[in-house]
């Protein structure tokens, strides 16, 4: 079915469809702000998002056939020229980021016409394109330099998204100002490692700086300083453990839309960047034995999924308890990552993708119920089981994925987590994975709890349900959560590829 | 008010020429050697902003206003962008000046067509990002009105 949608498309678009992925939404920004309301930038922003997925599937299928996609960008042949390079590793986060975004932009104009002004719905889109752009820009590209460029793309627009909160809250800004420096430092930790590979390889393409590194010493120190810069500057933008401060507060006052799109894309994106590098660019041997930082990775992300599932228990705003869950959801990747085996990689991507899905979800079942009732604290959720069915249903079966209840998408990567922690001898894991599970039961539960066994507290909860067009991409995700749950086979394949990628950079230039 | 400050005024109506023009000779410049669209529009946008400076922002306002200043800075992305897909249609890849125009091959006119047309585009950006900006902060009025308090 796949094949006969990409043969209907133009051969142009086939052809440089790596470019157009990230360009189409970037144009379409630009657009925006010619439009003459923000109706019209709403359909713009879907129709941007639909081709980009529509690039990501026709890489989907360039890559299955020819296993590389290298785009050449300026007909300059790397490693002077800047590349976009597809393999089994990005392809999985391009395919996140644009599913994610298409289900994004679709909900996205009920929440966005009653959380936004008017005035501004226009430059609203504009930023959420070049946000788009970013992301899918930084998993596409294979340069460092570039990569920088496009993570600060869309940390840049994300800051201005996060601030446009400020119309319902105005804690907003703080919380944007808070992010925007810690983005920041992270960026700039970022560069400056950049910076140390370049003095000491003479390059920036990934592929080469991969082949460079291998000649050097293991202990050459400006090595050694890039890749912690690196790791710390991508932490930040991945809110590794006691890096995470900026995102509890951004995600919780942010516009509905905004947070349920950065969970669901913008950490996943920083992740991808951290197993590009610890990966790739830098070997495994290098990552795991000379500098062994499964020894920093492990315990951070067991102390991130164990003290941020308990700050979790005792929130009392729905969207801040979800943003402290997605911390220590971000413990469960990076753990995975840290044990440096082929099983554990894949693992900790199979729970990235399960993760985006079900907090996508989540979020985007909080946002209907601002729409509907303007509440986010747990009391205001008291309830809404028999007032809104059809939404918290659907965030029930996320809840439950996200504790990890069997026949849910969070089961299955939980399960897979589990054997690949205890293939590796990592036992305490194990254990913290499990009780990190129960604080998972408490913080899901208190809010469960609330929605189908508390009367309402507010007597005109009558009946009201989301609007439709945020019920068809809520319930799509719920059910792919379902569906993943059950038969997980070819997702298991896909990141079981990813992780192949990561591991052997195939195809020199 | 048109008293004040005499000699500030008559120095940057002298002064505000020869920016715009030295702003496009780096603008110019940056084809073959230093300089380009970035320096060339930071220097544009000085400029508007010493004008503003001196005369005040409305009188900068009525001069180039914060639509035209915000609309430019998109132009210029869609001119760079949309130069990369110009190549793109005439089957090159994205950004390939060489397919810009039909040439005989060694030719350099798409070459020379294509880095003038993005650093125009940059120019643009940059200039219309840098007054937005200035606006921004300078227009700045306090969000809560006395009597709302």
């Amino acid at each position: 079915m796949l094949e006969t949608i990409i043969s209907a498309l133009p051969d142009m678009m086939v052809a440089n469809a790596a470019p157009l992925l990230v360009v189409v939404p970037l144009m379409l920004a630009g657009i925006c702000v010619f439009v003459p309301n923000g109706r019209a930038a709403w359909v713009l922003t879907i129709l941007g998002s639909i081709i980009s997925l529509l690039c990501a599937l026709t890489l989907l299928l360039q890559v299955g056939a020819q296993g590389v996609v290298s785009y050449h960008l300026g007909g300059f042949a790397p490693p002077l020229g800047i590349e976009f390079r597809v393999d089994g590793l990005n392809i999985l986060f391009l395919l996140l980021v644009t599913c994610i975004g298409v289900l994004a932009a679709i909900f996205s104009w009920p929440t966005v016409e009653a959380e936004i002004r008017a005035e501004k719905h226009r430059l609203f889109y504009a930023a959420h394109l070049i946000c788009f752009t970013g992301l899918s820009g930084v998993a596409i590209t294979g340069d460092a330099f570039n990569l920088f460029v496009f993570l600060e793309i869309s940390s840049i627009s994300t800051y201005v998204l996060v601030a446009l909160g400020g119309t319902r809250d105005r804690r907003a800004f703080p919380a944007a100002f808070n992010y925007l420096m810690m983005g920041t430092i992270g960026a700039t930790f970022f560069v400056i490692g950049v910076g140390f590979l370049y003095a000491a390889t003479g390059t920036l393409n990934m592929v080469d700086m991969a082949e460079r590194l291998a000649l050097i010493d293991a202990d050459n120190r400006a090595v050694v300083a890039g890749f912690a810069f690196i790791v710390v500057g991508l932490g930040v933008k991945a809110a590794m453990w006691p890096l995470h401060q900026w995102l509890p507060n951004a995600y919780a006052y942010a516009p509905s839309f905004v947070t349920m799109f950065l969970s669901a894309t913008a950490t996943k994106v920083a992740i991808y960047a951290l197993v590009r590098f610890g990966f790739t660019v830098f070997a495994p041997e290098y990552t795991f034995e000379a500098l062994n930082v499964a020894l920093i990775f492990g315990p951070l992300a067991m102390i991130a999924m164990l003290a941020c599932s308990f700050q979790a228990v005792f929130q009392t705003d729905v969207r801040r308890m979800l943003a402290y869950s997605s911390v220590a959801q971000v413990g469960y990747m990076l753990l995975g990552i840290a044990i440096g085996t082929s099983a554990g990689l894949s693992a900790g991507l199979f729970h990235l993708v399960n993760h985006a899905l079900m907090k996508g979800a989540l979020f985007m079942a909080v946002a209907g119920v601002v729409l509907t009732y303007q509440g986010t604290r747990i009391t205001d959720f008291a309830g809404l089981g028999r007032a809104a069915p059809l939404t918290m249903t659907a965030f029930a079966i996320a809840g439950l994925s996200l504790i990890g209840m069997p026949l849910t998408a969070g089961f299955q990567s939980k399960w897979y987590l589990l054997q690949a922690m205890l293939d590796a001898g990592w036992g305490i894991a194990a254990v913290v994975i499990v009780a990190s599970s129960f604080l998972a039961v408490i913080y899901m539960g208190r809010v469960l709890q609330a929605v189908f066994f508390q009367a309402p507290v507010n007597p005109r909860k009558q009946r009201r349900e989301a609007p439709l067009l945020l019920l068809v991409p809520l319930w799509i995700l719920t059910l792919a959560t379902l569906y993943i749950g059950v038969q997980a086979d070819w997702i298991i394949d896909l990141v079981q590829a990813a992780a192949q990628a990561s591991f052997v950079p195939e195809g020199v230039l | 008010m048109t008293s004040h400050h005499v000699i500030l005024r008559v120095v940057s109506k002298l002064l505000m020429p020869v920016i715009v023009v030295y702003a496009f000779y780096v603008q110019f410049h940056g084809d073959y050697g230093p300089g380009g669209g970035f320096q060339a529009g930071v220097i544009l946008a000085v400029s508007v902003i010493l004008f503003a400076l001196v005369f005040g922002v409305p009188e900068a306002l009525r001069a180039v206003p914060a639509r035209f200043a915000a609309s430019l800075a998109a132009i210029g992305l869609l001119l760079y962008a949309g130069v990369g897909i110009w190549a793109m249609l005439n089957g090159g890849n994205y950004l390939d000046y060489d397919f810009l125009v039909e040439e005989a091959p060694g030719g350099h006119a798409g070459q020379h067509l294509g880095i003038l047309l993005i650093e125009l585009g940059v120019l643009f950006t940059v200039s219309g990002s840098m007054l937005t900006i200035f606006y921004a902060f300078a227009g700045r009025v306090a969000e809560i009105r006395d009597e709302d308090w």
